[in-house]
């Protein structure tokens, strides 16, 4: 049988996860019976969800879908959760703004429409709320009663807010050096927090040690013995894009990476999309964006390598700081076969993309936003991006949650509350 | 030279259940050999056909990474602590 972590109530033969079916082996192929199982016990693969969809007529379900609620549940025929998910207490995340970005599109000479996929928008302030909802169902269904993770900080505060609405304990692991915005953002629900001396790579090597001893028995890690079931939840970013778009595939898309869960996930939700018959069948691009300082998988890009050697981070963009990213190599199968690429740019760049994006389109990224912009900028710039053809562009957190990046903006001028000082400062237009 | 090995759940098939086991070696390479002949078919799971360490595993000597080392060359001496755990990540 497969190893799997002690879970109060698991019974996988009478799990309710709707149309997840088994948990299949990316490397090999191995299948298992739904459980809080991650890696395969034959290789180490990861373990994602394998559905069955074979019931579902095109028409039937896109008028479901359009019927649904306005979050990620309207798509809960194609994800790891029981039918009636929305009725249970939930953060509810999803169904973002898709922003047409008409001046930043000008200034980066953008012809083909260019869209931002706002996920500032969600419960707190990341894309983090749609994969930690879903782990909060398979937590449920397993039977767990404490929430756990490890992370760079927008998961752990995710994690805070969804246990406090949901009913969870939460316990979650951060390195101690965060953003203080971040701390502050996790904190506030009310969950443990626990910060970790070391950088994120460490924080989840302790994590996965904890959770094959007694003292981590019962708790549900989002991200490691959830993690076939959390990293679904990435999957609704491409189901909302498309549908926004009119239920279009865009024919670029720029994705951040820190695991590189999240790109494979979209690429695996615009793969599924196409085989229901819910978009047309064409090409798109995936471009995956990392900023210099952490950049392991845009480095193996770059050199045609497989693999994926791990670096110690040094970045600003603290929420991709991962040196050893988990779905590196999946990552680069999916830009190689989607002819799309991986490409980095500096600290400086990332500030200059988030000042960017804030100007034009007064959206506010946090600084993996401003990798997504920068490195989109750099692809347009060295042609690799087709600018006559549509884009979207992740922004998957709020810049509120990274003000330190951009700590030295501020006043334009500071005069006496006077008439004549403020024509002294030339402010008059 | 005899260390201390962190087993991860997904191996405990191959250890009766046991979360450590001790083992001999001067690298990594050699306690993974040592390991083998107490443990059968440990070896398979943590090494490819090449005999090169599968991609979605981390091993750590005491607190290295040995992809940051020398891989299965890493010196293990003696007392040291090798953890073996399985590749998850996602902030």
């Amino acid at each position: 049988m497969a190893a799997q972590t002690v879970a109060p109530t698991t019974d996988s033969t009478t799990v309710d996860l709707g149309p997840a079916a088994a948990l299949s082996c990316r490397e090999c192929g191995h299948r298992v019976p739904l459980g809080p199982v991650f890696a395969c016990e034959e290789c180490f693969g990861p373990l994602e969800i394998a559905y069955d969809f074979s019931d579902y007529d095109t028409e039937e379900l896109r008028k479901q879908i359009e019927a649904g609620p306005a979050n990620i549940w309207r798509y809960a025929p194609l994800l790891p959760v029981p039918a009636d998910v929305a009725t249970k207490p939930n953060i509810n995340p999803g169904w973002t703004k898709l922003v047409k970005a008409d001046n930043l599109a000008r200034e980066l000479g953008v012809t083909g429409g260019l869209y931002v996929k706002d996920d500032s928008g969600n419960p707190t302030h990341s894309f983090k709320d749609r994969v930690v909802a879903q782990a909060v169902e398979a937590a449920r269904a397993f039977g767990y009663t404490t929430l756990s993770c490890s992370s760079t900080g927008n998961l752990a505060g995710a994690v805070g807010a969804a246990a406090a609405r949901a009913g969870f304990r939460s316990c979650v692991f951060i390195p101690h050096d965060l953003e203080q915005g971040k701390v502050v953002m996790a904190a506030i629900y009310g969950g443990e927090l626990v910060g970790i001396e070391g950088n994120y790579d460490d924080v989840n090597r302790f994590c996965s040690e904890l959770i094959g001893d007694p003292a981590g028995e019962g708790w549900g890690f989002v991200n490691v013995n959830l993690r076939p079931y959390y990293a679904e939840g990435s999957k609704t970013l491409a189901y909302e894009i498309c549908e926004q778009l009119g239920w279009q595939l865009p024919d670029q898309l720029v994705i951040p990476i820190a695991s590189g869960s999240q790109l494979t996930k979209v690429d695996k939700g615009l793969q599924e999309l196409i085989k229901l018959g819910l978009v047309e069948d064409k090409p798109y691009k995936i471009f995956g964006a990392q900023a210099e300082g952490c950049s392991p998988v845009s480095v193996a890009f770059k050199g045609g390598h497989d693999v994926v050697r791990p670096q110690k981070p040094n970045t600003i963009a603290k929420s991709l700081a991962i040196g050893n990213p988990a779905d590196g190599p999946y990552v680069l199968d999916v830009a190689r076969r989607t002819g799309g690429a991986v490409e980095d740019v500096t600290d400086e760049q990332v500030v200059d993309a988030i000042k960017l994006l804030a100007r034009t389109e007064g959206i506010f990224a946090e600084t993996a936003g401003g990798v997504t912009v920068g490195v989109t900028k750099k692809l347009i710039e060295n042609g690799l991006i087709d600018p006559a053809k549509s884009l979207v562009v992740l922004n998957t957190g709020d810049g509120l949650k990274t003000l330190d990046a951009v700590a030295e903006t501020g006043l334009t001028a500071t005069i006496r509350p006077t008439l004549e000082s403020f024509r002294e400062a030339g402010l008059a237009q | 030279m005899s260390v201390t090995v962190r087993i991860p759940t997904i191996l405990r098939t191959y250890t009766g259940g046991q979360a450590e086991v001790t083992a001999e070696g001067a690298n990594l390479g050699e306690v993974i050999a040592d390991l083998e002949q107490n443990h059968t078919g440990i070896a398979a799971r943590v090494l490819d056909d090449q005999g090169k360490l599968r991609r979605f595993v981390n091993v750590y000597v005491n607190d290295d990474d040995v992809r940051f080392e020398q891989g299965l060359e890493t010196a293990t001496p003696d007392g040291a602590g090798v953890s073996i755990i399985p590749a998850v990540a996602g902030g």
